[in-house]
């Protein structure tokens, strides 16, 4: 009890200081967000459309509200108010600018749930921006993705072909809750999406439906387009329209 | 007849307040404390779970796996059940968990800082001085049925990590240090050698002269929009190991916290100034050193020797597009260090555990695998997956390893001569090694030395005064979030809990009846011979 205590007013305590310092800034448009710089304090008010799962005081949200698409990176969270960042809760949150790899992510933020009607986005047909500049302008937003082929996925030093990889060496398992790694193909160019565990677990359908691929399968997907020096987009979502013959 | 009332009621207290005392040394769960048995019982089948960690590489992955099998073929009633996991952090999560419901694994790759605090529950951890010792089951022993080592083939600085307090309770299966990998392409550019043992002076100096840029904002000597000077992976490691170097506090082997000091500040404030013109920064905030380093923007990369395959031109394993890698030569050093004629460096690497079960049998099957582990087959076979250095002497001394270490640069895949020099490295610098004291919440304290930097670098990139405020604000925030003050060994946590002292009260009070009973009974006896 003692700890849970400790640990509720040490994340209040770390609450207090963020919103402090965050707390001159107003709510930004999407627009004035993607003008800021890296490390300068923002506040949004946007849309959970998902998020990983809870640990140790923090929650990675997939965010989007009419005007654009926010990744939220460990965003101080006690463990009781996680259930309550259901799929179209409106929430304002207060945090820094940063960038990761490439991805633009709103690191350090606090949060506090708003009254509203509930915003689930729709996922954006950007399969023809596929491998193009274009793509990154819908960083972060749930997009869809039509018409690809799984491609044949390898291990440097092996001889097979997967249909996908637990962890981007198969050096992961199901068991272990692995992150999976798959290759599509549109246009004889070849991607890789992935399944992120934290937020998709090996008990998900999108989990076991990317378990259940073979090579040549033809299928859509659905995600968040997260970057990871480059295009990475976290699939949610995968069926099969043809399957390989 | 009154005498041996006197004696058996004083026998009877004592025995209870034995008990309690006892009982009052240990956490919530009791548990049976493990004897060597007088054989190993190899018809009944054993079952033995393996908490396993990879750094995801499969290399790795498939070296547990040969254990695991050449382990079964050796003791056929015996099945060890793998679980991979890629961080110790979850590890350490899920065997707390489990401690609490008595389903620990029997086998566990693990920290010793974890283990202090495994401890908490009783006889949660095996000790193991005495299966080392024994001499049919023990390291090299009569009965153990592979070619394992003696308790003197274990480098010894390696097995005195796993000690807290006086036993010990893992034994080292792999050990890496930090290196610095270092641009030399870029150091010579800006006019600098690179020396053997780099200072810090020396780094920040060069990473500053790095920031020049054209007028377009492009960096001089590296021509991109992008460029990190200098990045650590570890602030945990980077505050803990400059801390030593100055022989500055950091905690007692008690456990009393004293990292939040003078010394400390003064490093936050150097560290702050580099963070605030970018020429220094950290994995948290920007990313993998290796990543950057590969692409022609970082000139000091911090990392892992266990993350060695991951750094230079040609390393195997690449995070990047392969037309993002820059070609250049990697020079790897010691980090850097305030007295280098005086070189220390962190020992890490993962050490390995048995839990304590109520089945003998099923403890010594886990020890016997432990000691499998630390075969030359698969102490060779892991350590060459990455920098790592073999544990024991036996196999760093084999023909096998020598050859390995021999045959440095003759491909970029097992023999990759960045991945050999850092496990040479730690294999020249092996002496100059150090570990920090272990207690119940050493872990915590780690975790808090990195977020002193992380804070600290954040801060000045967002602009915040560097000034006493900021540090006392940094210090309170950093204790709290990690609950600093409620570890036992600070200064205020060692005092005799309430319970203990209740206890003594009690033995106190228990001999001070006796005394008085016992002198009445002296009394009585002497007013009866009077009378």
């Amino acid at each position: 009890m003692k700890k849970i205590l400790a640990l509720v007013l040490a994340l209040a305590l770390v609450s207090c200081a963020i919103i402090a310092m965050a707390e001159d800034v107003p709510v930004m448009t999407k627009e004035e967000y993607d003008k800021a710089a890296v490390d300068d304090p923002v506040c949004v008010e946007t849309y959970v459309q998902a998020n990983q799962s809870w640990w140790d005081g923090k929650i990675t949200v997939y965010a989007q509200g009419e005007d654009g698409a926010y990744f939220l990176y460990n965003m101080v969270c006690a463990e009781e108010d996680a259930p309550k960042l259901v799929p179209g809760t409106k929430i304002k949150a207060h945090g820094y600018k940063a960038e990761w790899s490439g991805e633009i992510e709103i690191a350090d933020a606090v949060f506090e749930i708003l009254e509203a009607d509930p915003y689930i986005a729709e996922a954006e047909d950007v399969t023809a921006l596929l491998g193009t500049d274009d793509l990154i302008k819908h960083m972060n937003e749930k997009v869809a993705f039509k018409g690809l082929k799984v491609a044949p996925s390898k291990v440097e030093g092996q001889d097979g072909e997967y249909a996908f990889l637990y962890a981007y060496d198969n050096s992961g398992s199901h068991d272990s809750n692995s992150d999976l790694y798959f290759n599509v193909e549109l246009n004889g160019e070849v991607f890789t999406f992935t399944v992120e565990s934290y937020l998709c677990g090996n008990d998900s359908d999108v989990y076991k439906a990317v378990e259940g691929l073979k090579i040549g399968d033809t299928i859509d997907c659905e995600g968040f387009l997260y970057w990871y020096n480059g295009a990475n987009p976290h699939i949610t979502g995968v069926t099969v329209t043809a399957a390989a013959e | 007849m009154k005498k041996s009332i006197v004696k058996r009621t004083a026998v009877i207290l004592l025995i209870i307040l034995t008990t309690l005392l006892l009982s009052g040394c240990h956490g919530k769960r009791s548990g049976s404390a493990f004897s060597v048995p007088d054989h190993f019982d190899d018809k009944t089948p054993v079952e033995i779970v393996f908490w396993a960690k990879n750094d995801t590489n499969k290399n790795q992955v498939a070296v547990y796996q040969q254990a695991i099998d050449e382990f079964q073929a050796l003791y056929p009633n015996v099945t060890v059940n793998m679980r991979l996991y890629t961080d110790y952090s979850r590890i350490y999560n899920d065997v707390i968990t489990n401690i609490s419901t008595n389903t620990t694994p029997n086998v566990c790759i693990t920290y010793p800082d974890h283990i202090a605090t495994y401890l908490t529950g009783s006889n949660t951890v095996a000790v193991l001085d005495d299966l080392i010792k024994d001499a049919r089951f023990g390291l090299g022993g009569s009965e153990v049925r592979f070619d394992a080592p003696k308790a003197d083939e274990i480098v010894p600085e390696f097995l005195r990590e796993c000690r807290i307090g006086e036993h010990t309770y893992a034994m080292p299966y792999m050990r890496s240090t930090e290196a610095l990998y270092i641009n030399e392409d870029l150091v010579k550019k800006l006019g600098y050698e690179v020396p053997d043992v780099p200072t810090w002076d020396f780094v920040w100096e060069v990473s500053e002269k790095a920031m020049e840029q054209e007028e377009d904002g492009t960096f001089k000597v590296n021509g991109q929009k992008v460029l990190i000077p200098f990045i650590y992976k570890s602030t945990d490691n980077m505050m803990i190991s400059m801390l030593k170097q100055l022989d500055a506090p950091y905690s007692t082997d008690a456990g009393e916290i004293l990292i939040f000091n003078d010394t400390t500040k003064g490093l936050l404030e150097e560290i702050y100034t580099h963070g605030r013109s970018r020429a220094f920064s950290t994995f948290a905030i920007s990313s993998y050193p290796g990543n950057f380093l590969n692409a022609g923007q970082c000139i000091f990369a911090i990392d892992s020797t266990a993350g060695a395959t991951w750094m230079g031109s040609d390393a195997p394993l690449q995070d990047i597009h392969k037309e993002q890698v820059v070609r250049f030569s990697t020079r790897v050093t010691p980090i850097p260090q305030f007295h280098p004629d005086q070189p220390k460096m962190i020992s890490q690497g993962p050490s390995v555990c048995v839990f304590s079960k109520e089945n003998d049998q099923e403890v010594l099957a886990s020890w016997l695998f432990v000691q499998y582990l630390l075969t030359n087959g698969i102490q060779l076979g892991y350590a060459e997956t990455e920098g790592y250095l073999p544990v024991t002497t036996k196999a760093q001394n084999s023909a096998e390893y020598r050859d390995y270490l021999a045959r440095k640069g003759e491909d970029n895949k097992e023999h990759y001569r960045v991945k050999i020099e850092a496990s040479e490295l730690l294999m020249k610098h092996t002496a100059d090694t150090f570990v920090t004291p272990v207690f119940n919440g050493s872990a915590s304290l780690r975790s808090a030395a990195g977020q002193l930097i992380e804070n600290t670098v954040k801060g000045a990139r967002r602009k915040q005064e560097m000034n006493d405020a900021f540090i006392d604000k940094l210090y309170s925030e950093v204790k709290s979030l990690y609950r600093l003050d409620q570890i036992s060994g600070t200064k205020q946590e060692r005092k005799i809990p309430t319970s203990s002292k209740a206890v003594l009260g009690l033995i106190v009070g228990v001999w001070v009846l006796i005394g008085l009973f016992k002198l009445r009974e002296a009394r009585k006896n002497k007013t009866k011979q009077g009378k």
